[in-house]
């Protein structure tokens, strides 16, 4: 199996997800599962294959850039900002505390 | 036809008679839902969100320009993770359970600018993550042709709906086959196109560097109209090519002196023999119409599929970390703190094959583990989009499986991802290479006593290779007494019984 | 043990951009919370970035003013990590192929140039802002506002070159000049244009192998950089002395106290799993660009201090405040047009600079009241002799308080220098009889007393008498009296 438990533990707290301990056994074996079909890969030749990181812009050149000019077309106000939020106040959106650790 | 039979119209059809003020564009909208919709849609359930009021405003709205509009009047159902401001965006998930967009995708605007009326939001596997429309927190949809069998996913809201008559075109989206494969479940043509040719502003990611919107129709010319509607170079999609988009004007042309290859090594084992049938069928009619088959053999899917299972799954884990419950969408009510909000309203908010997929991505790209998987999958890319450039060399499309089964039943493969996954075996190398692809029906099988389904046969072509398609297509639509389809263009679709 | 310090920055600087880095938002400051946002840079499902060309050409420009490497295909990348003021939950930034690598600064400190060598100059996207939890009902909640999620920003990393946090804080008002300069940032540390970390580690002095380093945060102004790095390294000295050791930890400075607190240690590390942005192919610079950027450049602020120091006669240090400043720079060059380079440069330092000081105003709200025309007037006025300084500098404290033509001033008032002792000599005599108690304080050998009864004179003489002759004239006169006794 290409990952375990405590992968599988490691990767959800990355991940901002909670697997319940009775799932974690089989979150591993499903992972691995794919993990080793993947294995595959090793077999085919990859000499002088360079990663593809954008799709299908062989012919597409390279990215655009905007000019610096306001759009306000697309600006929201505050009001349809909020809309969606599940809470807010005063034109902010409002989370619990913070308490682990500083932004990065 | 009769006007309560407008929903049997093709778009391009339907838009000339708005156009020509012979059909009003409110009764070309609700055509579909009086007559068809009442009889399927509470068995099938391919529409997530409609509403009877932003139906109608629309149709105001469209009925404005419909002298002009080259689309005017048509009816499209959008699959729920396009952004519109007028219908909720959920992606069939959980976590944007009741969510609305303040803006529209670019597509949708464009759907809007020619005349097209959206009626509603077509379901999906949540985020799109699925080969059978089982996995939307909304319920599942069933296939027309079917009830007990899947219509493909993850589009298959929007394919299902064209199928049963709902509407004559649907949008959808294809990270790795989910507006191909859930077309050839549902007997009707659903075109993938080169990447960057659609704008992907305004579809929920998934893949970014996969994803494209993708066109359901039931006649190749509603694609080639709805393809010309609406792709082209978008200010907001950076990855949107610069180029104006191919000329598919000649959709009709014919394809006499066209090559298509013919990779049989494909389906010497592993696919059903209906859908070999149908690939023989498919070839016949084109060598009738004029073109000419080169056979060679092909890398096998399995590259492919192990590929497209990391380089989805690690872009999936990192569109989807902004589903934190802070600015949209569902929230946990008990969290009392920032990071128990995180879990628990992602937690709660996904279901298990998105949770499984960012899983395998977040692995996929972490510390120690990036090289051996993300890095070496997206240099498999690069074998395989060379695969494809070596086959294109000679020829000018190729056949392929849109799928290697027949629609199967319900709940057949819900709990073995890997079977789900290789379900999407001969559709996703298009999306890993930027290729397009075009699932041309080829009628239904029901020789032998067994029950009629859907088949079809996909079309694969170099970047670009759109006019190619659909030409293809086309003549496969009219290809004669060995297709059980139309045999003109706006003539009767191998329409669906109700089992 | 004698230590020494090793310090790396890493710099992050605003960019005075009119939109934000991947949206036509707003990337100005002070809005209403919220009000600056868009489906992009609010993380909408659906929503795409577009590079700001701007943006990208402040970076280019930035890093061939310190002689970085420019590549002609860099590439955006995603860093992740969970925080309520991200949008995303990933920032787009760079991260193996940054925009500008390599290059230095030039720093001058004391009487010398040192060149900080850099790693890297890339672009990315600044956050939004979280605020302080505050009690809301029975629980605790956060605001946050995105008005500032996606403001571009350039992030520079030096070399660990530093020894001494002095020449951190020397580094940093290089760089603040330099931005300002290129125009690409307004480089106030204290409104968070300019940003700065510090990774710190120590070493017996004389060794080579470099430390456990920590990383410092919260400095937000040149000298709390100063003093947070000292502080920093008295806690390493410190924590080796006691014969413990040094934990890699993130540490935030509380400069209102002069305290560190530790924020983070080890074993929450973060893994970022950074990959390429695949919503942004890759971004190309090509030679017409970076020729165009280059034209922008204009002279760097170092280069322009040579040239003023050798083609003006000027002092380094002259030429160095000169040069602080671009518009200043451009400012003097035109009024030593119309005057000689040494006595403009001498009353740029004096009058202007105060001026502006004591005003809080910057170089253009002073050239629009006095012109270098009009400035290089009063200049050659006190050369000329046409009028005293006093004159001279009462004039220009008038024109620059309300505008107007120094030369009609002149006329109106009927400035002008007097020195004649026909005309001053009744002022002396007066100024004599009317203070008798410093006349007398000179006589009896308190010779400091002179300095008053000059002021006395100029005070009769509306401040148009040459102090020089005012001084030899009272100094013959008092002489006089004192034989006559
Ligand atoms: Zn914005």
């Amino acid at each position: 199996m290409s990952i375990d438990r405590e992968d599988v533990k490691r990767i959800a707290e990355l991940a901002r997800l909670e697997i319940p301990e009775d799932r974690i056994e089989r979150t591993a074996r499903e992972l691995s599962a794919v993990l080793d079909y993947a294995a595959a890969l090793r077999r085919l030749d990859l000499e002088g294959c360079e990663p593809t990181v954008f799709a299908g812009l062989g012919a597409a050149g390279p990215a655009p850039l905007r000019a610096d000019a306001l759009d306000d077309v697309r600006r929201l106000t505050p009001e349809t900002a909020l809309a969606a939020a599940p809470e807010h106040e005063d034109d902010a959106f409002l989370v619990p505390p913070v308490v682990e650790n500083l932004n990065p | 036809m009769s006007g309560a039979d407008v929903w049997r119209l093709s778009a391009t059809a339907l838009a000339a008679r708005v156009r020509a003020g012979d059909l009003a564009v409110a009764d070309a909208v609700e055509s579909g839902w009086r007559g068809p919709a009442a009889a399927w849609e509470a068995d099938v359930h391919a529409v997530a969100h409609t509403d009877p009021g932003a139906r109608a405003a629309a149709s105001s709205a469209a009925a404005r320009d419909r002298r002009t509009a080259p689309l005017a009047g048509v009816p499209v159902l959008v699959k729920d993770n396009l952004c519109t401001t007028d219908y909720p965006t959920t992606c069939g998930s959980r976590i944007l359970a009741g969510y609305r967009p303040p803006y529209d995708a670019t597509v949708i605007g464009r759907l809007r600018d020619h005349g097209a009326v959206v009626i509603g939001k077509g379901n999906m596997d949540e985020f799109a993550m699925g080969s059978s429309t089982e996995f939307s927190a909304y319920g599942p949809t069933r296939n027309p042709y079917d009830l007990g069998r899947v219509p493909g996913g993850s589009s298959g809201g929007p394919a299902a709906a064209v199928a049963y008559g709902l509407c004559p075109v649907g949008l959808g989206s294809d990270t790795g086959g989910s507006v191909r494969q859930p077309a050839a479940f549902c007997g009707v043509f659903g075109l993938k196109p080169t990447y960057g040719r659609l704008s992907r502003y305004g579809l929920v990611a998934f893949g970014s560097s996969l994803d494209q919107v993708g066109i359901f129709a039931r006649h190749a010319g509603d694609v080639a109209a709805t393809y010309a509607a609406l792709a082209g170079p978008d200010p907001h999609d950076a990855t949107t090519r610069q180029t104006p988009a191919p000329d598919v004007s000649r959709w009709d042309r014919g394809v006499a002196g066209l090559t298509f290859g013919w990779p049989a090594n494909l389906w010497r084992e592993g696919v059903e023999p209906d859908v070999v049938e149908g690939l023989e069928i498919a070839a016949v009619a084109l060598e009738r119409a004029g073109a000419r088959r080169v056979a060679f053999d092909f890398m096998p899917g399995e590259y492919a599929v192990a590929t497209y299972y990391l380089v989805a799954t690690a872009e999936a884990s990192s569109n989807l970390a902004r589903f934190d419950g802070v600015r949209y969408g569902f929230r946990h009510d008990d969290a009392p703190d920032v990071r128990a909000l995180y879990t628990r309203t992602r937690s709660a908010g996904f279901g298990p094959e998105v949770q499984r997929r960012i899983l395998l991505g977040t692995y996929a790209l972490s510390a120690g583990y990036y090289d051996a998987y993300y890095l070496t999958a997206q240099r498999a890319r690069t074998r395989i989009r060379r695969e494809y450039e070596a086959a294109f060399a000679r020829c000018d499309c190729m056949l392929m499986p849109a799928s290697p089964t027949l629609p199967f039943r319900l709940g057949e493969k819900t709990d073995d991802p890997l079977a789900m996954y290789l379900s999407d075996i001969f559709t996703i190398g298009a999306n890993l290479a930027g290729i397009p692809g075009l699932t041309v029906p080829v009628g239904l099988t029901g020789a032998n006593g067994r029950p009629p389904l859907p088949r079809a046969v996909q079309v694969l072509g170099p970047e670009d290779a759109e006019p190619v398609l659909l030409a293809a297509g086309r003549a496969l639509e009219v290809g004669g007494d060995t297709i059980r389809l139309g045999a003109a263009h706006d003539t009767e679709f191998a329409w669906p019984t109700k089992r | 043990m004698a230590y020494e310090a090793v310090i790396g920055l890493e710099c992050h600087i605003q960019l005075a951009t009119v939109s934000k880095m991947f949206c036509g938002c707003p990337a100005e400051f002070g809005a209403r919370p919220n009000s600056n946002v868009c489906p992009v840079c609010l993380g909408l499902p659906g929503a795409l970035p577009v590079t700001n060309r701007e943006a990208i050409d402040a970076a280019i420009r930035l890093g061939l003013a310190l002689g970085s490497t420019i590549r002609d295909v860099s590439v955006f990348a995603r860093k992740h990590y969970f925080y309520p003021d991200m949008p995303k939950n990933y920032q787009i930034t760079q991260y193996d192929r940054p925009l500008c690598e390599g290059g230095a600064l030039p720093v001058r400190i004391g009487d010398a140039t040192r060149s900080f060598a850099l790693i890297r100059v890339h672009a990315e996207e600044d956050t939004g802002k979280s605020f302080h939890p505050e009690r809301h009902g029975d629980r605790q909640v956060s605001r946050v506002d995105f008005n500032r999620a996606g403001v571009p920003l350039l992030e520079l990393v030096t070399q660990p070159v530093f020894r001494e946090p002095a020449e951190c804080a020397a580094f940093l008002t290089a760089l603040r000049r330099l931005v300002r300069w290129l125009g690409i940032s307004e480089g106030d540390m204290e409104k968070g244009h300019l940003r700065c970390d510090a990774n710190v580690s120590i070493r017996p002095a004389g060794t080579q192998a470099l430390g456990t380093k920590s990383e410092l945060k919260n400095l937000n102004s040149i000298k709390g950089v100063e003093k947070g790095i000292t502080a920093e390294i008295a806690r390493q000295e410190r924590v080796l002395a006691s014969g413990g050791t040094i934990e890699q930890a993130t540490l935030l400075y509380d400069a209102d106290h002069d305290k560190l607190a530790v924020m983070r240690s080890k074993e929450h590390a973060h893994d970022y799993r950074y990959f390429p942005e695949p919503d942004l192919p890759q971004l190309a610079v090509d030679a017409a660009w970076l020729a165009a950027a280059r034209e922008r450049l204009a002279e760097l602020p170092w280069t322009r201090a040579e040239r003023f120091a050798a083609e003006y006669g000027l002092p380094a240090y002259d030429a160095g405040v000169l040069c602080d400043q671009r518009e200043l720079a451009d400012y003097f060059e035109e009024v030593v047009k119309e005057a000689d380079p040494k006595k403009v440069s001498n009353w740029i330092m004096t009058e202007m600079l105060r001026h502006l000081k004591a005003t809080q105003r910057g170089v253009s709200d002073w050239a629009r009241n006095v012109p270098p025309h009009h400035f290089a007037f009063i200049i050659r006025s006190v050369e000329t002799a046409q009028a005293t300084a006093t004159s001279a500098k009462s004039v220009l404290d008038e024109v620059f308080a309300n505008g107007g033509d120094p030369a009609s001033i002149y006329a109106e008032r009927g400035i002008r220098a007097r020195s004649s002792s026909d005309e001053l000599l009744p002022l002396v005599r007066a100024a004599i009889e009317e203070n008798p108690g410093p006349v007398a304080q000179y006589l009896g050998g308190k010779t400091a007393t002179l300095g008053f009864l000059v002021g006395q004179v100029m005070k009769k003489s509306g401040g148009q008498a040459v102090p020089q002759t005012v001084k030899d004239l009272l100094e013959a006169e008092l002489a006089r009296r004192a034989a006559a006794r």
